[in-house]
């Protein structure tokens, strides 16, 4: 099944075509647009004549979330304001978030490669689909939401949360499909073995996961405790949200919408192409964006390009799942959080170097962030009243920060190991594999 | 009349007492007078000894968090009713008692009790002109 037939099954020369012609178009839009873009390409001696082929993107500067960082709010921007109908963020590695934004024709190309992408996982104009992404900054619920309604299926925008009415509603409404994070759909799964409520009483079909990576044992524990088929979907934020790839049936490898995007597997360290099968960091280029365009911005997601065409028909190239990234993020609850951003809240607090580590677990199938704090003279009160202060101040700026909830502990100095001298900033117990 | 205690931060977990004391025994530290405060996740180890300098010094050096804070150390007589009416004064003058605790040995006449209070000149002058004995740095550390 396919929303476009003609642009995901599209021969691949004629797909090169419209890529080359479309990256042509974007590397001139970037070029007298933006001041970031052209001081780049000049850095390189490059015109955007110089892209005659669809090897030339090797040639093109990388975009990093640095220079996004370096240009906010609004300074990657490639069109006046006025054009600009919707804007998305998410955080940033030392507090300040990155933003995006969207002309209309963005909004309605987003749409399209959501409907593309759920149709993809499996959905129909006849689903009910529960739309469990959290609506707001972050691009999940929307992204979702519009493709859904572009489908011409039944959207339930009911957002992240309040699980026992998301299992009521699940069941009055005879949703479908399921659409949220994978940690978040096994704890659905575990509420409603505590509500007594069985997947026979529910019409859930499938489920549509991401936001986080996962694996194969996850899914297989999804597939059987919610007794659906689910399917792995990859987006971010930087280049469009949710939809830029996503598993069709055959959930061998997540379909990249080639008429939108271009893909390439990179080695981080020197920044060298990779051959398809390779692991390196994924680089993505978008072909139609006019308000935010992004010339090789590099995802620090880990995968490879896999090798051969899928049975499915569409021509588009497909990547490995996401098996890691390139940096210290990490992803909680769906949440990007870097270890930076603790530290820049603790900075705030005992005004000198802060010890700390950040214990990400897994309870149940929700994730835990714990922030373990080293009380330095600085800190220390010697009233209960004093610590339990620190400690709630702690909780509540981190929780602003970081947008998920935090436990604080204080624990005495040098209890967080070091090694060669540098603490130990992340432990994750959670297990994926 | 201010006397100096030590406050140590401690995890709720077992042997951090006895980290504590073990440093202090080494250094020959005597302790005066001590309470815990605690919460489930950490406590507050409170000390009175015999050479507040040399101890906070050595906590320190042992990796301990470790501050000095003042506070004031009361004799009143050991029966029924003393320290009800030492509490009734701070009261009648509007000052509020952070937390007390009552020490290990005895002094001359009676018992001995340390008081932090929020605003300890002034709790020690209403004391003072009440007849209520505040016992100085030497005659504490030296009990």
């Amino acid at each position: 099944m396919y929303w476009n037939p003609k642009y995901e099954c599209l021969p691949l020369e004629e797909l090169y075509e419209l890529q080359l012609e479309r990256l042509k178009v974007t590397v001139e839009r970037v070029f007298y647009n933006v001041p970031h873009y052209r001081r780049a390409f000049q850095e390189k001696g490059l015109e955007p004549s110089d892209i005659k082929s669809l090897e030339d993107l090797s040639k093109l500067p990388f975009t990093t979330k640095d220079d996004l960082r370096e240009n906010y709010p609004f300074g990657m921007f490639a069109v006046p304001m006025s054009e600009v109908v919707r804007l998305h963020s998410s955080s940033g590695t030392t507090g300040k978030p990155t933003v995006v934004g969207y002309t209309r024709r963005d909004i309605d190309v987003w749409a399209e490669l959501m409907a593309r992408a759920l149709v993809c996982g499996g959905a129909t104009r006849n689903d009910i689909i529960q739309n469990a992404y959290g609506y707001g900054l972050f691009t999940g619920g929307l992204g979702i939401h519009y493709g859904a309604e572009r489908l011409g299926a039944s959207v339930i925008p009911i957002s992240g949360g309040n699980t026992r009415r998301q299992v009521m509603i699940m069941k009055d409404f005879g949703t479908t499909v399921l659409t949220c994070t994978p940690s978040y759909a096994l704890h659905i799964a575990e509420v409603m073995e505590e509500m007594g409520v069985s997947p026979e009483e529910l019409k859930l079909r499938c489920g549509i996961f991401g936001a986080e990576p996962w694996s194969e044992n996850m899914r297989k524990e999804i597939e059987r405790r919610l007794k659906i088929s689910a399917v792995d979907i990859y987006g971010l934020s930087e280049v469009i949200g949710p939809g830029v790839a996503i598993e069709c049936q055959e959930k061998n490898g997540l379909h990249i919408f080639g008429d939108h995007f271009l893909a390439e597997v990179i080695d981080p360290a020197t920044g060298e192409v990779l051959p398809p099968g390779q692991m390196g960091e994924l680089v993505l280029t978008s072909l139609t964006k006019e308000a935010f365009p992004v010339i090789r911005y590099r995802t620090r997601d880990i995968t490879a390009i896999l090798p051969g065409e899928c049975p499915c028909g569409r021509t588009g190239v497909r990547i490995a799942r996401i098996t890691g990234r390139t940096d210290d993020m990490l992803i909680i609850r769906g949440v990007n959080v870097f270890p930076s951003q603790v530290e820049s809240v603790l900075l705030q607090f005992g005004g000198t170097e802060p010890h700390y580590q950040l214990i990400v677990d897994r309870e149940g199938s929700l994730d835990t962030l714990e922030v373990q704090v080293e009380v330095s003279e600085g800190l220390f009160s010697d009233k209960v009243r004093g610590l339990e202060e620190l400690e709630r101040k702690l909780r509540l700026e981190l929780e602003s920060t970081l947008g998920i909830n935090v436990k604080v502990t204080l624990v005495e100095p040098k209890t967080i190991a070091r090694s060669e001298g540098k603490a130990k900033r992340v432990i994750d117990r959670r297990k994926l594999v | 009349m201010k006397v100096k205690q030590l406050s140590v931060f401690l995890e709720n977990k077992s042997g951090r007492l006895a980290a504590v004391t073990r440093v202090l025994a080494a250094r020959g530290i005597n302790i005066r007078a001590l309470s815990i405060a605690d919460t489930s996740d950490f406590g507050i180890l409170r000390l009175i000894v015999n050479d507040p300098q040399s101890a906070y010094q050595a906590l320190k050096e042992a990796g301990f968090t470790v501050t000095l804070t003042e506070v004031i150390g009361v004799e009143m007589p050991d029966r029924p009713g003393a320290l009800s009416s030492i509490l009734a004064h701070l009261e009648e003058a509007k000052i509020n008692i952070e937390y007390l605790y009552a020490f290990l040995g005895r002094g001359d006449n009676g018992a001995l009790v340390i008081f932090r209070v929020e605003d300890l000149d002034k709790a020690i002058e209403v004391l003072t002109s009440k007849g209520v004995k505040i016992l100085n740095e030497e005659k504490i550390y030296s009990l």
